[in-house]
């Protein structure tokens, strides 16, 4: 066990902790936004590999990952539009029209990426990675936590932002009272619709970019159904962060150990089987659900079509 | 003196909803400075037209007027911005925020939020309304009587030039009431025009300049100032029960709400009550976050036979009381038995199946379920249990028998027994859990709060019922209320609780108001 301390094995953990969660990071995020604002977004996962794969073929197109991360947002975006009309203006089932769009974007990426591709999967260049001055010379810590790629930091930037947009300013005061009791917003004068529109845009943009960083900064490629589940567990960090960006970001780093430990086990030389190893994450949500999500409560209205004056 | 110009006016709207003609033509006048109460019958289409001047509903024809101008209100966003607020009947606060904001909600364009003003004006209404509540409380935990007064507060704080009080008086002190009335008074002075709905007649006789009465969703006449300044209180009330339940008056007119200033008409006491049915000893209830419990043990009996009333101002330990009997909590410490069996560790079905019963005040919130039929929600307590369910089949044929009898016997306002219970109005949906509740010979009743948003009709049918239930000796009542009046018209003894304590329990003979009273004042001094 004693090799498990050792600092290789710690600065490849921290590292990949932090690649492997800023995709989750990026997608709960947005899930809190929609989630707040009283959307269940049951389709993150497909809004994450549309921009996977929208931010791939861009990126492999231009050579650029910043034109790269621009596409997923904009993937992102367009799947994020179903999500607005079905659920947003008409009404439909949350749930239902999540999980459409889920197998929709599955099928259609696949069916593209086959097209485009064949069976040849085209890698991209690494991403380079930014040095934070000063923090990235601490020992152990420094380069595996503050020498990542710059997108890394924007999604560190955005915990705050939206902490800041949610509790401090009038748009967060209104998407809030969408999820918690629509009809007050409405009464109060604000288009609830309009609201919960931006919110689930929102989503969808920051799902795209996490989907694109995932094809772009991590894997370096795309593969069909790359995102395996990213979604879903981005929606339980989110369910489990009750809106609060600084335990989302906890989380999703928590979740980045917890599929990071498979490279890093491999690195510090302990032998378990791949397939348990792969399952830790999954484990990781099972137990955080069992032990937290008594205490996660939700907006009352989530999942709640508005129509006003019906009661 | 002239009249004064029209603030608002309504010409020939109507609404309908699936099954309900809700407004029939009706036109309306609110003049500037003017306090207009409108009265009707649960059901009568009060809120529907208010909400049709506020921009919830659209409606099916008639046009509005605004300061003499032709208006469109296609939203609440348009209302507001004509200089039309409007408290809702059912709370427009969100009881996870905090009071700030709450008050805050749709206050401002930009990203800014507009705390300190918020702050200044919640010190100065709160000063004028005699409310004292810190702004970084969760409104969740205000009684229901100051988040009354916070709906009031908002409207007022967003300078309307009318606005519609829906009910806003039903949880109020009658301090309260006084204050609302003077804010009101100064506010008229300088021009707002206000609409104030209520069931309580002496109160829109006090507060209004004039009264109008809707009846089936129709405008049934209105009571001009002359009249409404000349008029003695019995003259008043016979003409608006009269334009109200038209032919109705005689037999309503032992309805205390209608007596009026004769006082209430005193419960006579029945020989020695019959054995003890419920029985709390030294129970304590603790409340939820910020909520007050019962914190000190409390003991009390109800009898075969007996009215035992609670009264107290909102907020003093109430909920956690019924609650904790019905068994939607757990008692903390202490025993409470029914008829003699212990049930503190039962589940509510079983108290329910030894013959307890518990009317919620929360009837929109756990009274009913809004989405199922109305039907439904008349059986709801017997879920499985024949007839209605054999062998784990509905018979449907048996719910709908019941619930028929139930709609005719309490007059209960629905176009069909299919309509989901969440569309009926306020006062409906307290007729329904009051029906379901005294179905299939309950033991005790606990009523919480039994006829607030009743029309007077109404709640006299359901005082009635409060007092047919324990004639035979058969059974007993707990009736928790915040109206003394109506204590006084019910109830055998009444217990005096503040701050979660038993104060005292008052025999109710002549004179019984001054020593609760006494005993609610000396609960509030330390
Ligand atoms: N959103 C709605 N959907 C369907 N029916 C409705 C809706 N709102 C009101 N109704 C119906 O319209 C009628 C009038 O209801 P309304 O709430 O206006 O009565 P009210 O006079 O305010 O009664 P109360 O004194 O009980 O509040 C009722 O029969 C009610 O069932
Ligand atoms: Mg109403």
């Amino acid at each position: 066990m004693s090799s498990l301390l050792t600092s290789e094995f710690l600065a490849a953990l921290l590292s990949g902790a932090v690649i492997a969660g800023a995709p989750l990071l990026f997608a709960a995020l947005g899930e809190t936004v929609s989630e707040q604002g009283g959307v269940l977004n049951i389709g993150l996962e497909g809004m994450m590999l549309f921009g996977a794969y929208g931010g791939f073929v861009v990126a492999h197109w231009t050579g650029s990952s910043w034109i790269g991360f621009l596409a997923a947002i904009v993937a992102g975006l367009l799947v994020a539009l179903l999500m607005v009309v079905f659920c947003v203006r008409m009404g439909r089932d949350q749930i239902v029209v999540g999980i459409a769009i889920l197998l929709a974007v599955e099928g259609l990426t696949s069916l593209l990426h086959a097209a485009q591709f064949g069976t040849s999967y085209p890698r991209l260049g690494a991403v380079p990675t930014v040095r934070v001055p000063w923090l990235a010379d601490v020992p152990v810590v420094g380069p595996s936590l503050f020498g990542q790629p710059a997108i890394v930091y924007i999604g560190i930037a955005l915990v705050v932002v939206v902490w800041w947009v949610l509790s401090r300013t009038n748009p967060g005061l209104h998407l809030r009272a969408a999820g918690w009791k629509p009809a007050a917003l409405d009464n109060a004068g604000v288009d609830v619709l309009r609201v919960r529109t931006v919110a689930v845009l929102v989503t969808g943009a920051l799902a795209g970019l996490g989907g694109g960083y995932m094809a772009i900064v991590v894997a370096g490629v795309f593969v069909p159904f790359m995102t395996g589940g990213m979604g879903f567990i981005a929606i339980v960090i989110a369910m489990l962060g009750r809106g609060r960006p600084l335990w989302v970001a906890v989380g999703a780093f928590l979740f980045g150990i917890a599929l990071s430990s498979a490279t890093s086990l491999q690195l510090a030389g302990v032998n378990v089987p791949t397939d348990v190893v792969q399952m830790l994450p999954f484990v990781t949500v099972i137990l955080a659900l069992i032990i937290f999500a008594r205490q996660s409560y939700l907006p009352s209205a989530l999942a709640t079509p508005y129509v006003r004056g019906r009661r | 003196m002239g009249e004064a110009p029209a603030a608002v006016e309504l010409r020939g709207i109507s609404k309908s909803f699936p099954g309900v003609l809700a407004n029939d033509e009706v036109s309306l006048v609110v003049r500037r400075g003017e306090v207009h109460c409108l009265l009707g019958e649960n059901g009568a289409g009060k809120s529907t037209l208010m909400n049709v001047l506020a921009g919830v509903h659209r409606p099916d024809e008639g046009e509005i007027r605004v300061a003499g101008r032709r208006v469109t209100i296609g939203c609440p966003r348009d209302a507001i911005d004509l200089g039309i607020g409007m408290v809702h009947q059912h709370s427009s606060l969100i009881a996870v925020f905090t009071v700030l904001e709450n008050l805050l909600l749709g206050r401002g364009e930009g990203l800014r939020l507009k705390t300190g003003e918020a702050l200044a004006a919640l010190e100065e209404f709160s000063a004028l309304l005699g409310v004292a509540v810190d702004p970084w409380v969760q409104v969740g935990r205000l009684s229901l009587g100051e988040q009354q007064q916070l709906e009031i507060i908002r409207a007022l704080w967003r300078g309307s030039r009318v606005l519609i009080l829906d009910e806003p008086t039903s949880m109020l002190t009658p301090k309260g009431v006084e204050d609302l009335q003077r804010v009101l008074a100064q506010l008229t002075r300088q021009g707002l025009a206000v609409i104030f709905i209520t069931h309580k007649l002496r109160e829109a006789f006090d507060i209004g300049d004039r009264v109008s009465v809707l009846r089936r969703g129709r405008l049934a006449g209105t009571i001009d100032e002359a009249t409404m300044r000349g008029g003695t209180f019995a003259e008043l009330k016979q003409m608006v029960v009269e334009l109200m339940f038209p032919g109705e008056a005689a037999r309503l007119a032992r309805v205390a709400e209608i007596r009026g200033f004769e006082g209430p008409a005193r419960r006579s006491r029945r020989p020695a009550a019959g054995p003890p049915l419920l029985e709390l000893s030294d129970v304590l209830i603790p409340g939820a976050r910020g909520e007050v419990g019962i914190d000190e043990p409390l003991s009390l009996a109800v009898h075969a036979g007996e009215v035992v009333g609670v009264a107290g101002v909102d907020g003093n330990g109430q909920r956690p009381l019924a609650e904790g009997i019905a068994g939607q909590r757990r008692a903390a410490a202490g025993d409470i038995r029914l008829a003699g069996t212990t049930v503190r560790a039962l589940s509510i079905g079983a108290r329910q199946r030894l013959g307890l019963r518990y009317v919620t005040d929360d009837r929109l919130g756990e009274g009913v379920a809004p989405p199922l039929s109305v039907a439904l929600n008349l059986v709801s307590k017997r879920i499985g249990a024949p007839p209605f369910w054999v062998h784990g089949r509905t018979k449907k044929a048996a719910i709908e028998r019941h619930a028929r009898a139930l709609v005719e016997e309490y007059d209960i306002m629905t176009p069909t027994l299919d309509t989901p219970a969440g569309s009926l109005s306020g006062g409906t949906l307290q007729k329904i859990v009051v029906a379901r509740e005294l179905s299939f010979s309950p033991k005790v009743v606990v009523f919480n709060k039994p006829t607030h948003g009743l029309d007077v009709k109404t709640t006299a049918m359901v005082r009635d019922r409060i007092g047919r239930l324990v004639e035979g000796g058969e059974a007993g009542a707990l009736v928790i209320s915040t109206d003394l009046e109506e204590l006084l018209e019910l109830c055998d003894r009444v217990a005096v609780l503040s701050r979660g304590r038993l104060m005292g329990v008052v025999e109710n003979v002549p004179g019984a108001e001054q020593e609760i009273g006494a005993l609610m004042i000396g609960g509030g001094d330390e």
